[in-house]
């Protein structure tokens, strides 16, 4: 992907791949032992989905009545990451703020982290993940363009492809030692801003889209979802800058941040905004539709299984949106990363557990059968999310690496300064 | 060997190189040991189970050859001899079913012939029909009930049998995404079990709770097999995978009448081929008050329902 019309930068490209390996493994006591417990829960995970396919989706705790649970919860909530991831390409680009630029990589490598794991969340989810290869175009059988699950294998494939090149191609230039040529980005990346949402629009669709599960089927849920992922993904930002510039020394200035705090502030208000008002239709006029919400905040008929989650979302969402008011938040210190913590469980609670499960409760029969994740579940879940940072540990390695000019072309211009 | 003469003997890997090529090593063998359990799943696999094409794109040969191996992998594992058929629809057939509500009573038989005659999963007791107990003078189905279990029928309750509603404009075909199920010319929505991938988008997207999954293997005592079979029906379905409701095709497309319906004690079932205008079902359709459930969603059921008076 990444090339440039002259002959010896692409046949340094597998000596810049080979070093950046070698690089972006090597570090302190601190960083294997880091790596090793990532790679111990990525195995646990690995080994509670093989027993899961060997013996069954019995192993889940969902049923006939809640068929998707934790996985597609965590899916929903990693599409959300990797939009957001991107989200900060807006004000780098379009506002030519040369400070984000720092940033905008961090976000692509985030994204790109969170694409595998939602393609992981879906893959343990399968209940025939040999047969994986049917969804394949040209050799399996596409239902494209009716199946929305069609649409977003596609759009998601293509946002992994597009970030891999930008990345790729950034790091490398600056490992020359050269300008990048705008030509090799700067489409992609306005094509990435526009993909960005669309991975979001469409796994918002996957579930607007039925009309028996009235709770889904509400024309709010895209712009929702977008709200919220511009909320958890520059939050999740602003952590992993906060781990760099503790462990390598790659620092951004402080400007950037700020800006990724007020979208914080704007989408988060917005996305309260859109979840009263969807409080309001759902109790104002009760009958079916106001079934699944009544069950999901206050417990139907005696079963209250998702109570204790919502309100915890809620109130960590709360807490969290004051903090990021607060001018406190705007300087580096704790109320800026309690207030990311918060946000960020309290969206992957609310647009998991708060939103897939009560799809499912009532059933279309009207039936309330309740679930909870197994212990399995949580494993492989585990799992998917320690892959997904050792993934993302190796590629800021990369970019801390390459820009602190560890890693350069020798005799580039950045080896010379 | 020390640090020094593995330098001089290969003088490219470092002791660092060495120390992660280690770790290399360690991780890779930890992560086989990790999904071994794989093999297990593997070895139900064959590879010819695992190179089979959609049905649709299975040429007669191929079909013959798919359904032996299917009837020879049904003797090993459960022991039973079973004939499997490639029921295909009758041509100007149109299968519609009609439940007569003034006459159900509730009392499940058509639950448990469904059980039976699909080889369903013993353990977990399913069906492909659930009947719901409703108090009178409602159609909301907030109000069903389909736990109980005293003496039928109840006082001032009614009773409202619900399966695959066979939809004209099925949501769950639409939503599949390696085109698994799909409606077939006679109006029956159906699954080639070898193909899903068991997403249960299906499952979500239907508004009838019409389909199941196999969460495990399903199990049958070999004498209970019912070994009247049809690819696309009743034969014992694989782990991981989505079924439901075939109007029992491998009866129907045959001549007979569906298990439900030959098991029912109150004769509230009818069912027939619409398209033929001496049927039963045609009359009916013609002369009474008829209902469907969930009109609104534009599904367009070919299932019905009404009351004698
Ligand atoms: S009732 Fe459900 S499974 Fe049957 S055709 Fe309609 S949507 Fe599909
Ligand atoms: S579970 Fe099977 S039939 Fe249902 S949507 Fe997924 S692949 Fe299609």
């Amino acid at each position: 992907m990444s090339t440039t019309n002259q002959p010896s930068a692409i046949l340094s490209y597998p000596a810049f791949l080979r070093r950046s390996l070698s690089l972006a493994t090597d570090g302190s006591l601190r960083f294997y032992a880091w790596m090793t417990a990532l790679t111990a829960v990525a195995l646990v995970g690995a080994n509670a989905w093989a027993n899961q396919v060997a013996t069954g989706m019995i192993t889940t705790n969902m049923t006939d009545h809640v068929s998707w649970g934790l996985y597609i919860a965590n899916f929903t909530f990693c599409v959300g990451l990797a939009a957001g991831g991107v989200m900060m390409v807006i004000p780098a680009y379009l506002y030519d703020d040369e400070e984000m630029h720092k940033v905008v990589i961090i976000g692509e490598a985030v994204a790109i982290a969170a694409i595998v794991m939602c393609t992981l969340s879906v893959l343990v989810d399968l209940g025939r993940p040999d047969r994986f290869w049917h969804l394949i175009p040209g050799i399996g059988r596409f239902n494209w363009p009716m199946s929305m699950l069609t649409w977003d294998i596609i759009v998601l494939n293509g946002y992994l492809v597009i970030n891999l090149h930008i990345v790729g191609y950034l790091l490398y230039m600056r490992y020359l030692g050269r300008k990048p040529n705008p030509v090799w980005y700067f489409p992609f990346v306005f094509l990435s801003i526009a993909w960005a949402i669309s991975i979001h629009t469409v796994t918002a669709f996957l579930y607007c889209g039925l009309g028996g599960r009235p709770f889904w089927n509400t024309a709010l849920l895209a712009p929702r979802f977008l709200a919220s992922a511009f909320v958890s993904g520059p939050a999740f930002i602003i952590l992993v800058m906060r781990v760099l510039r503790i462990t390598s020394g790659y620092s951004a200035p402080p400007g950037p941040a700020r800006t990724l705090i007020q979208i914080i502030r704007v989408a988060m208000v917005i996305n309260l905004v859109m979840l009263a008002s969807e409080i309001f239709t759902l109790f104002y006029t009760g009958g079916a539709h106001g079934v699944s919400a009544e069950y999901l905040f206050f417990g139907l008929h005696g079963h209250h299984g998702l109570v204790a989650w919502i309100w915890t979302a809620i109130a960590m969402n709360l807490l969290g949106t004051v903090l990021f008011f607060t001018p406190a938040a705007l300087q580096r210190g704790w109320t800026r990363i309690l207030a990311c913590l918060l946000v960020i469980v309290g969206i992957w609670i609310e647009k998991g557990m708060g939103l897939i499960i009560p799809g499912f409760i009532p059933s279309t029969l009207h039936e309330i059968v309740e679930y909870a994740p197994s212990l399995v579940e949580w494993k492989v879940t585990a799992g998917i999310w320690a892959f997904g940072l050792l993934i993302l540990t190796v590629m800021l390695k990369l970019i801390a690496n390459v820009f602190t000019g560890q890693l350069n072309l020798p005799g580039s211009e950045s080896a010379s300064r | 060997m020390s640090d020094s003469q593995l330098k001089k003997s290969l003088p490219i890997v470092t002791r660092r190189t060495a120390v992660k090529g280690g770790f290399a090593t360690l991780g890779a063998a930890a992560f086989v040991g990790a999904i071994s359990p794989l093999r297990h799943a593997a070895k139900e696999t064959t590879a010819a189970e695992f190179m089979q094409q959609h049905y649709q794109e299975l040429s007669d040969e191929d079909k013959r050859k798919v359904i032996a191996r299917l009837e020879d992998e049904t003797k090993e594992e459960y022991g039973a001899d079973v004939t499997i058929g490639d029921d295909r629809p009758l041509p100007g057939t149109k299968f519609v079913y009609a439940i007569n509500l003034s006459v159900c009573n509730g009392n499940g038989k058509c639950v448990e012939a469904c059980h039976k005659e699909n080889n369903h999963d013993r353990a977990t007791n399913q069906s492909y029909i659930r009947v719901l107990e409703m108090p009178k003078g409602t159609m909301d189905m907030e109000q069903g009930n389909t736990t109980y279990t005293h003496t039928v029928p109840d006082d001032g309750k009614f009773y409202l049998p619900v399966q695959c509603q066979q939809c004209d404009e099925p949501p769950c075909v639409d939503v599949c995404p390696v085109q698994a199920t799909w409606k077939e010319e006679d109006g029956i929505v159906v699954v080639d079990y070898n193909w899903c991938i068991g997403c249960r988008y299906c499952e979500a997207a239907c508004p009838y709770h019409a389909r199941r999954f196999n969460w495990k293997k399903p199990e049958v005592p070999a004498a209970e097999v019912n070994p009247d079979q049809s690819y696309l029906s009743n034969r014992i379905r694989p782990q991981g995978v989505v079924e439901k409701c075939t109007y029992c095709l491998h009866r129907t497309r045959r001549g007979r009448l569906p298990a439900c319906l030959e098991a029912c004690p109150t004769g509230a079932r009818v069912f027939g081929n619409i398209l033929d205008p001496d049927s039963n079902i045609r009359w009916l359709l013609e002369n009474k008050r008829v209902y469907v459930l969930k009109e609104e969603l534009g599904t367009k059921p070919a299932f019905f329902y009404f009351f004698d008076k």
